[in-house]
């Protein structure tokens, strides 16, 4: 039986969906680090990310900031956290890492999604007399969103991947069974549970490009028709 | 640019590409040359270092494959003839072979691997250096219960064995502790941060290996085995058949000469004082006078 058939064979059994490390349960781990890693970042990066494309101050160290914290080994910055913070706040130090490696994709969708808005459209905005707030919460926020939208599918992806490791500190999640089974060469395990984390991958991935879809204003797309219509005109 | 020239510098691209290709490539040692490979794991590399320097000095050309990884990834090298010599560990290679030996001092093991070894490959004189499995706990709590072997540990309520996720389906994890010594525990897979998780007081039993250093560093006590829990897993040579009565002329000297301490200072000149494989080895053969 091949490989992959195994797998399969491993991940249809019943014993995999009942006790204490069964695949919901570590699913369910997993999931939790995912969003409260994503949640966090969010916080901090959407109205960073925002704060630097409505002002334009301080673009350009954030942007290479960004940039370079994208190269940051996810595995030992994990590991030096939780030797840094100590193992009794090993749940906290694996949360942190993976906040640090969620925020980069995050500020540069929510820097980019106002950057890209056509100056004009703010400077209307400014001339009708819309306060800097407004400006921000009428104009620029709903415009930026399918990029804010785009950055927060690349740290999902990043994030779903990298709670995977968490399981080498001990906090379980999907990745427990992957690093328990390639010692005891149960291979079946460790590849259906390779499928486990990619299918969770693109699951939450196609949501997300649903809601990106979602978020594009209404006014944008009836712009668009009218342009179409103007061309016909023409 | 001209078509001319950019002939010329594709054709000059492709020739060191291909150049590169062929370095990636390993070559074919010559019948002369001794290829001793490693583990990914330091301590080994250490000790095939030493062989590699042994050989080098009694006139042999050796090429190193180091850092071969884990054994599903170099056993299949060993018995193609692709790696001539690599050292290893009695016990966990013999539990590699046949899973259910039951064999667990170091002579018994030593033996049934000699038996379970496939054609073409051969163990050398296993060394009295060990690194295996073994539990361990804090001074002060092997104070505090007066602890001194595995057996101590019954009777104690709330245990917790840490160690890597593996260990909790091992057979000598919390299933075979509570058979053969009737100790329960609860397990954490405390994983690569083990040693200080039980120095935090977040487990108090935990799996380390008995070459690692930081048993000694941080005072830990290494429980006693009397029935056997783990199988002894000494250092041993395995060779290809056809040189290994050649190289046991060289190599058996060290594997006698490489004690359980010596192997523990070895790991610490590596740990604690980052001094490359090379010159540590370099340093032992000197001082063992080799």
């Amino acid at each position: 039986m091949s490989l992959l058939a195994q797998a399969w064979q491993w991940l249809i059994d019943a014993q995999q969906y009942s006790g204490d490390g069964s695949i919901p349960i570590r699913l369910l781990e997993h999931l939790c680090f995912t969003f409260a890693a994503l949640g966090l970042a969010t916080l901090i990066a959407i109205p960073l990310g925002y704060f630097i494309g409505h002002t334009g101050r301080g673009a350009l160290w954030v942007v290479g900031i960004t940039g370079a914290a994208r190269a940051l080994p996810s595995f030992g910055l994990m590991l030096l956290l939780v030797l840094v913070l100590g193992v009794s706040a090993r749940l906290w130090a694996a949360i942190l890492a993976l906040v640090i490696l969620a925020i980069p994709p995050l500020i540069a969708g929510a820097y980019a999604g106002i950057q890209q808005i056509p100056r004009a459209t703010i400077d209307a905005a400014r001339a009708q007399g819309m306060t800097e707030w407004q400006i921000l919460f009428h104009v620029e926020v709903p415009l930026s969103m399918p990029l804010v939208f785009g950055g927060l599918r690349g740290a999902t992806l990043q994030v779903v991947a990298t709670v995977t490791l968490v399981a080498y500190v001990g906090l379980g999640g999907l990745g427990y069974e992957i690093i328990q089974g390639i010692p005891l060469r149960r291979f079946d395990q460790t590849i259906g549970t390779a499928i486990v984390i990619v299918a969770l991958a693109l699951v939450l991935d196609a949501l997300l490009a649903f809601a990106t879809k979602l978020s594009v204003p209404k006014g944008v797309s009836a712009g668009r028709l009218a342009d179409v219509r103007a061309k016909d005109a023409g | 640019m001209t078509l001319h020239k950019r002939t010329k510098l594709f054709t000059g691209l492709a020739v060191a590409t291909g150049l590169v290709l062929t370095g990636c490539a390993a070559e074919e040692p010559s019948s002369e040359t001794i290829v001793v490979g490693s583990q990914a794991y330091y301590s080994n590399e250490i000790i095939a270092e030493i062989y590699s320097q042994a050989l080098e000095g009694a006139g042999y050309t050796v090429e190193r494959a180091y850092q071969i990884g884990q054994r599903d990834a170099y056993l299949p090298e060993l018995e193609s003839g692709a790696v001539d010599l690599f050292p290893e560990y009695t016990g966990n290679l013999l539990q590699y072979y046949s899973p259910d030996a039951d064999a667990r001092q170091a002579d018994d093991v030593y033996a049934a691997l000699q038996d379970a070894l496939p054609e073409g490959l051969s163990a050398l004189a296993m060394s009295p250096a060990t690194d295996q499995d073994s539990y361990n706990v804090t001074a002060e709590f092997a104070a505090a219960n007066g602890l001194e072997s595995i057996a101590d540990l019954s009777g104690i309520d709330g245990l917790i064995l840490g160690g890597s996720p593996e260990l909790e389906e091992r057979p000598y994890g919390p299933m075979g502790l509570l058979e053969t010594y009737g100790v329960t525990v609860a397990f954490d897979a405390t994983g690569d941060v083990t040693v200080e998780a039980l120095r935090e007081g977040l487990i108090n039993v935990a799996n380390v290996y008995s070459g690692d250093p930081r048993i000694a560093d941080f005072a830990l006590v290494t429980l006693a085995d009397p029935r056997g829990l783990f199988l002894a897993s000494n250092v041993v040579p395995i060779a290809a058949s056809d040189i290994a009565d050649e190289l046991a002329v060289i190599i058996d000297p060290i594997s006698k000469a490489l004690t359980p301490a010596g192997l523990v200072a070895l790991n610490l000149l590596s740990t604690k004082d980052q001094i490359s494989p090379a010159d540590i080895a370099a340093q032992w053969l000197s001082d063992n006078g080799f």
